[in-house]
């Protein structure tokens, strides 16, 4: 059996963890679905370096990571914006760029976004867990480099594919690049639940803007504003979907994110779009946050587009 | 069956089947998901069932909302309202070493409700279970109901560190901890087996409308079916 090559990280960051596309057919056990949070830089950083769409990458929150290269391959970081060296030349982001053996990579502190992707080449090489997924879940102990949940720490090896055929100089072309500066507005999808909401509330909640607070991680993301008034705090807990908004009974909403917990039963708002999840991933505690109403038909049409572009599929 | 929708999300949307917790309709929700998850296997990412709905999440590629829920009210349409008589082989039984070495709030709980120790590990141990909902964490099944006697509010303070297999109360409901993890249950034993195993074919024991029952053993039979004392415990 040949040994095993890859990458080695002297340093892992402050919180590097596995992600692909999730996992699937789990929820009914109590298992959460994670995945990559910002799915618009990771899936982008998988395309770059030929991958398909559920391909596994790493998934660097504030950056401050370095790793040496033990074969020639190639790498995309994408995401937020930071400065990344090859043995101490920079490099562009949203880019194909080839490594070498003995090679040295260091991503910097981010200046705007907070989620770096790093794919490789043919994928990193781990095995998958329920739901067929090696998502990386600290609080389950599950999936992760070593399939017991630990986030990446310094002398792990993420093992690579070798004898790949050589890949295309492709970049995102700079346009496409987002800008993750903007003040955001999140899309919602108002829900069933809405009607324990008086109407001057939901005035309140889509016309002011919000807080991402710091206690803002994969489970959910807290908010301050001004207080949201529920009708009847209490609710039969039910099944929580990706982006729901809850409102616990102190009035300050939670978006449930990819590690939330499976049922739930805060009354909610409505759910924020899966794009806007993408693009709310990369915002740091203290972004201003603003809410806009969005029919189901605009959300589905964005949500297909977006995952017919990335799973290569014409409908 | 009679149940409504809702849209909860781009590629979700949650079936309500009634408004109050009853054990039939954790029951009828328990084979609706089993049915869907079968006949409309491949188009379903997720089912998770709770105590009145069941949220589904479809998959906006290969489906839309209108012929995925043509679908779901076709099986659905198939499914007979009462429950089929249950058996004896459908209860799963689940040893537990009751005792305050590994059940600190045994004490506490015979003391606020007027009872022996032995009294409230013969009452907790006398009723037939049914999980009503997993979740919280991995195979965390959430047990109902506990008789009215030993119903004991939820801790004020969560204990910062609940060891895997502890048996808890919280009101009218009992729960396992799967796995280690801060908890506010009322703790009153351990269970040597393991509820969640991500490596078996069926990671989680339990899985919604399924019955419990929970057999009272010794620390022998505990220690000897791979019971484990935890460094916080006070044996």
């Amino acid at each position: 059996m040949s040994k095993q090559v890859g990458f080695v990280f002297s340093k892992p960051g402050f919180l590097s963890l596995l992600q692909d596309a999730g996992r699937r057919g789990v929820m009914h056990m109590g298992l959460t679905s994670g995945g990559a949070m910002d799915r618009h830089a990771w899936a982008w950083a998988n395309r770059l370096v030929g991958n398909r769409y559920a391909s596994a990458a790493l998934e660097i929150t504030f950056g401050r990571v370095e790793f040496t290269c033990e074969l020639n391959t190639w790498i995309a970081v994408t995401g937020a914006h930071a400065p990344c060296f090859i043995n101490g030349r920079p490099q562009s982001l949203w880019t194909a760029l080839p490594v070498r053996a003995g090679d040295t990579v260091t991503l910097g502190a981010p200046s705007t976004g907070i989620r770096s992707y790093l794919a490789v080449a043919g994928g990193f090489q781990i095995e998958t867990g329920p739901g067929g997924s090696c998502a990386n879940f600290v609080r389950e102990g599950l999936g992760g480099v070593r399939g017991d949940g630990h986030p990446l720490k310094e002398g792990d090896r993420l093992p690579c594919p070798t004898g790949l055929p050589p890949i295309k100089n492709r970049k995102v072309p700079e346009s496409w690049q987002p800008d993750y500066k903007e003040e955001l507005t999140l899309a919602v999808l108002t829900g069933a639940q809405i009607d324990r909401f008086p109407a001057r509330v939901l005035h309140t909640f889509f016309t002011n803007p919000y807080t991402l607070s710091p206690q803002a991680d994969r489970m959910g993301a807290r908010l301050k504003g001004p207080g949201l008034e529920v009708h009847g705090t209490s609710l039969i807990s039910e099944g929580t979907s990706l982006g729901a908004i809850q409102v616990p009974p102190d009035g300050q909403p939670i978006i449930l994110l990819n590690d939330r917990q499976t049922i739930g039963g805060y009354p909610k708002l409505g759910a924020v779009t899966p794009r806007s999840l993408d693009a709310l991933a990369q915002r740091p505690p203290g972004s201003r946050l603003r809410f806009r109403a969005t029919p189901l038909h605009e959300a589905q049409l964005e949500e297909r587009r977006f995952l017919q572009f990335f799973c290569g599929l014409s409908l | 069956m009679f149940w409504r929708h809702e849209i909860t999300g781009v590629d979700s949307v949650t079936l309500h089947f009634g408004e109050r917790i009853d054990i039939q309709l954790v029951e009828r929700i328990h084979r609706a998901a089993e049915a869907l998850r079968y006949r409309l296997a491949g188009r379903l990412i997720d089912t998770v069932p709770s105590y009145t709905t069941l949220l589904l999440r479809y998959d906006l590629l290969h489906d839309d909302l209108s012929s995925l829920m043509a679908s779901v009210a076709d099986t659905l349409a198939d499914l007979p309202d009462a429950a089929s008589e249950s058996t004896d082989s459908d209860t799963i039984e689940i040893p537990v070493f009751y005792h305050p070495s590994v059940g600190p709030d045994l004490s506490t709980i015979a003391t606020r409700v007027g009872l022996s120790i032995e009294q409230v590990i013969e009452q907790h141990s006398r009723e037939t279970y049914n999980v009503f909902a997993i979740g919280f964490a991995p195979g965390f099944a959430y047990l109902g109901q506990v008789p009215e006697t030993l119903s004991t509010p939820r801790q004020a303070t969560p204990r910062p560190k609940v060891p895997a297999g502890t048996l808890g109360i919280a009101d009218t409901q009992t729960a396992i901890y799967p796995l280690q993890s801060p908890g506010g249950w009322n703790l009153i034993g351990r269970t040597p087996l393991t509820l969640f195993d991500p490596h078996r074919d069926q990671p989680s024991l339990l899985e919604a409308g399924q019955r419990v029952r929970f057999r009272p053993i010794g620390q022998e039979e505990y220690l000897k079916l791979g019971g484990q004392f935890d460094d916080g415990d006070t044996q």
